[in-house]
């Protein structure tokens, strides 16, 4: 038993690949192990900028010995038969054994293979890793480069280490041969690092400045960040991808602690904090209020010889410039908005193409601010929200929320062409709600403008405000109209408009709300009520089309929330159900119900009865329940059925009207019981024909019941 | 032009087979970045030194952390770092993958090898550095604004030498360059290029290319190319580089 290393070196490997790339190589090299029959014990594997390295425990000496027995063709077979068998076992006639299977004489081949050394296997394993290694972005490189299928790399390789044990597990790849140089920190141990083993592998790269494990190099910057703001009062605000990324980006990592003008503070505070993380990869700091701090954190990659005060000075020289630059934008924005308000901004809307076939970002406002003054004047999106939404103050009038949301949703999009949104795009509708507020407009208003592109994925909440849900309900369901209109439904994995992130969108701010209509009506308006062209985007069948679209959102948003897609199909194929929070109401209940035993026996009795209808419909046409004719039922089932289907019936539908779908599902759970005793007592295809007939009309009309909630036949199980 | 990948001694060098090693002064011009001469880190005309060297030598990150020893800077004082960065220039129709290199937080460097030029493979693949000199001697002189770098040891600054040519191409850039005018020129060139395309001339031909992207960059920075435009004239320098790239291969192979 030996543990191995394997350390493949390469210049430096961009931080976001490092984690998945090390969970590639564990699997690779496990999967190849359990291949080539080579036990070992636990696999580790993980990155640093330049190396990517594993190290397996326990690794069996040798691979098992086995032995295969396969049987040949008869002893008496056609010459071609046994070559062929010879060829596919590699033995030769003398070797095979005749047995008498009782079924004849046939022959036999025992093959058996020798173990075979794990140096033998590791050889062959290495290259082998390397060759098929996926990156999401790998290059050529240096003089093999003259030939297109030369190695390909994320970076140029530059040492291969591999030892079991102590010993160099001996390979070529990419031109590369394996050996046990390795190489430590850049700057603090740039010479060749023999390594000894894999035991002693992490202590002597961390003794050339390298922490291997990318876990160690998270937490000291976490912990030395937060000893460094506390130290100035301050706290860092969490953030860990950036910890992981700092983490991607340097070997020896150092976190130091830098300061940036207070007078910079008057520029929206994202845009600093957008700078900063994306841009120089530095942590934020917030002071013991919360609000963001003129300082900042950021991580060399070495320990300086002056104790850092170079490093800091740079990096706060940097920050500056970049600061100096939002500034000017920021300064230049609101000017604009100071004189003009942020309608100012609005008749360059009218240069920005949306989409050629749908005119410009000025023409996608209108249609919006229409579709939000509907909202709010249909009822779609009531008018105010519950007390606790808004603070005191807020919440406007009623009347005037109409013409509000058409005014925000005016404004929504103003900000994409000032200049601190054209720097930093990813403050769209932020830098709006800044600009909104300079310029006076009601806190709810500036809400709704940066508020209306949310939910901008899962996990991100709905907006909840009244303005803020209209605007961003307009604008979604302006999107997939508008593109549905033109013929651009996202088609398998295309969804170039992001349709079905909008859709996505429109449920949860639906559901969030509790917003009550008919998506069927609302879509209409959003196609500016235009039904001719609505109904031939959509094929003639518009409720088909938008609930198969909104279902499929429907369930990937609820997978999450444990809801079965079979049952939301279940619901949806009744049609005339777009309701959405009226569905899922009910899609909930059925779920509960379904689980249970009451409902996994229904539900048999339903696929039974079905499937019985299903047969007998083909042989003479479809039996329904209006055939019934109760007054002939003699069997004390096909009473009980038919009796209990009279009081279930009523029941159900009324419940559902009332939308109340336990009680619904509690009507049908009454069924069980003679749908049970239906089937063990009575046989539906009795020789009489009016017996079979009237059995077979009852079957129908449980069916029917059944179908006043749900399509059981969508439900799985 | 906007920067020393494009100079053909980059560009075409990086088709083809032969090894080429050069290294450069490249003044470059990028009118959408004049500020007027009023920020201290932003210009519409700087200098790169743009270094390729085909094939990619195996210890070009070495070489490249010895020319910064050469120059002055410290690295047992300033952290270097190689943050990913993968280059694509749609005029050129060229990528590779790389990085930018930091020095103290500061780009001092793009690093590339160049995988694909105007939609040829590159065999071999070329290694490009392009330092951007200004920041480089700001680090070296310690200096916080550009205009107050020493440009000899005389007493001259950036700023007597440039500042006066920052303020009026940024207005030119932005306010009075005669936009009828460049889009004929634009016109001009492509058919010029062109034509010296169809008369197997590539290295003129492609002068013609490079006053095509500037034209183009001008017009952007007036404002005049709407977002739907900008696609089809980044196109449209790409066909014509590509019709380069295509003339200068045929020569080749």
């Amino acid at each position: 038993m030996s543990r191995f290393l394997l350390e493949i070196g390469s210049e430096e490997i961009p931080a976001r690949m490092q984690a998945a790339a090390a969970a590639q190589l564990a699997k690779r090299f496990t999967e190849a192990c359990a291949a080539a029959g080579l036990a070992h014990g636990h696999v580790s594997a993980d990155a640093t900028p330049r190396r990517l390295w594993l190290i397996a425990d326990s690794l069996a000496d040798a691979s098992a010995a086995t032995s295969e027995e396969r049987r040949g063709p008869r002893a008496d077979a056609p010459d071609a038969a046994l070559q062929g068998f010879l060829r596919s076992t590699g033995m030769a006639r003398d070797q095979l054994e005749e047995r008498d299977t009782g079924k004849g004489v046939f022959l036999f081949a025992v093959i058996k293979r020798e173990g075979r050394s794990a140096a033998d296997i590791l050889a062959e394993i290495v290259p082998a890793i390397i060759t098929a290694f996926d990156w999401p972005k790998s290059m050529r490189w240096g003089s093999a480069s003259a030939s297109t299928a030369s190695p390909r790399w994320v970076r140029p390789l530059t040492h291969i280490v591999a030892l079991l044990g102590d010993a160099v597990v001996p390979a070529t790849v990419h031109g590369i041969t394996t050996g046990r140089t390795s190489r430590g920190h850049r700057i603090h141990a740039p010479g060749p690092l023999e390594i000894i083993s894999a035991d002693t592998y992490a202590a002597q790269l961390r003794a050339a400045y390298v922490y291997v494990s990318s876990f160690v190099r998270r937490t000291l910057i976490a912990n030395r960040a937060a000893a460094l703001a506390e130290a100035a009062g301050l706290t860092v605000i969490p953030d860990e991808g950036l910890e992981i990324e700092n983490a991607g980006l340097t070997e020896w990592p150092v976190p130091l602690l830098g300061h940036f003008d207070p007078a910079f503070l008057a520029v929206p505070r994202e845009v600093i904090q957008l700078t900063m993380r994306t841009n120089q990869k530095y942590f934020s700091l917030a002071d013991a209020e919360g609000a963001l701090a003129p300082a900042f954190i950021c991580v060399a990659n070495m320990d300086a010889n002056d104790g850092g005060t170079a490093v800091v000075a740079g990096n706060e020289r940097v920050l500056s410039a970049r600061l100096s630059d939002a500034k000017f934008f920021w300064d230049q924005d609101l000017a604009v908005v100071k004189a003009g308000g942020l309608e100012a901004f609005l008749p360059k809307l009218k240069d920005i193409v949306f989409h050629e076939k749908l005119g410009t970002v000025a023409d996608k406002v209108e249609r919006v601010a229409k579709l939000a003054r509907w909202l709010v004047d249909s009822g779609a999106v009531p008018s105010s929200s519950p007390p606790l939404m808004e603070g005191p103050g807020e919440v406007p009038q009623a009347s005037g929320v109409a013409e509000l949301a058409e005014r925000a949703a005016r404004l929504c999009k103003a900000d994409l062409v000032s200049a601190t949104v054209g720097e930093f795009p990813e403050v769209q509708g932020i830098a709006g709600r800044y600009l909104a507020v300079a310029n006076g407009e009601s806190k709810a208003l500036a809400n709704a403008i940066s508020e209306h592109y949310k939910p901008t994925g899962q996990g991100d909440d709905a907006p909840l405000a009244p303005l803020s849900v209209a605007v961003a309900l307009a604008d979604k369901l302006d999107t997939i109209t508008a593109f549905f209109m033109i013929g651009e439904p996202p088609t398998g994995s295309k969804d170039p408009f992001a349709l079905r992130r909008a859709a996505l969108g429109v449920i949860a701010i639906i559901l969030a709300n509790g917003l009550r209509f008919r998506m069927e009506r609302v879509l209409l308006a959003a196609a500016g009520e235009d039904l001719a062209k609505f109904e031939r985007v959509f094929e003639g069948n518009l409720e088909k089309a938008v609930a198969a679209f909104f279902a499929d959102r429907l369930k990937v948003q609820q997978r999450e929330a444990g809801v079965r897609p079979d049952i939301i199909d279940a619901v949806f194929a009744l049609g005339g159900e777009d309701d959405l929070v009226r569905l899922l109401a009910r899609v909930r209940a059925l779920q509960a119900f379904i689980i249970g035993e009451d409902g996994t026996n229904l539900l048999a009795g339903y696929k039974r009865a079905a499937n019985i209808l299903k047969a007998e419909d083909a042989k003479d046409g479809p039996h329904t329940a209006s055939a019934l004719d109760a007054a002939t039922l003699s069997a004390p089932a096909e009473q009980a059925l038919a009796q209990a289907l009279d009081a279930a019936l009523p029941t159900a539908a009324a419940a559902v009207a009332a939308e109340d779908f336990t009680a619904a599902m509690a009507a049908l759970a009454s069924l069980r019981g003679p749908v049970d005793a239906f089937f063990t007592d009575l046989m539906v295809n009795a020789p009489e024909p009016v017996v079979r007939a009237n059995r077979l009309a009852l079957l129908a009309r449980f069916r029917d019941a059944v179908h006043t909630v749900a399509d059981f036949s969508r439900i799985e199980g | 032009m906007g920067a020393g990948t494009f100079h053909p001694a980059t560009t075409l060098r990086a088709l083809g087979p032969d090894a080429w090693n050069a290294a450069f002064v490249q003044p470059s011009r990028r009118p959408s970045d004049g500020r007027y001469g009023e920020n201290p880190n932003r210009l519409q005309h700087y200098y790169q030194f743009q270094v390729i060297l085909k094939p990619s030598p195996d210890d070009l990150i070495d070489l490249y952390l010895g020319s910064l020893d050469a120059i002055g800077i410290d690295r047992a004082r300033h952290d270097i770092r190689f943050v990913e960065d993968d280059w694509e220039s749609p005029t050129l129709g060229a990528w590779g993958l790389g990085w930018e290199v930091w020095c103290d937080g500061m780009e001092v460097t793009q690093f590339t090898y160049f995988q694909q030029v105007a939609g040829y493979d590159c065999t071999p693949v070329a290694g490009e550095l392009t330092y951007g000199l200004e920041r480089l001697a700001m680090y070296v002189q310690g200096v916080e604004n550009v205009y107050d770098l020493a440009y000899n040891s005389s007493g001259v600054s950036y700023g007597d030498v440039f500042k006066k040519n920052e303020q009026q191409f940024s207005a030119y850039n932005f306010e009075h360059a005669n936009t009828e005018r460049l889009f004929q020129h634009f016109k001009d060139v492509s058919e010029e290029c062109r034509a010296l395309v169809a008369a197997d001339l590539p290295l003129p031909a492609y002068d013609q290319a490079i006053k095509a992207s500037h034209i183009f960059n001008l017009l952007n920075a007036r404002g005049v190319i709407s977002v739907a435009e900008r696609q089809a004239y980044i196109g449209r320098v790409r066909d014509l580089v590509k019709a380069v790239a295509d003339c200068q291969m045929a020569k080749i192979i």
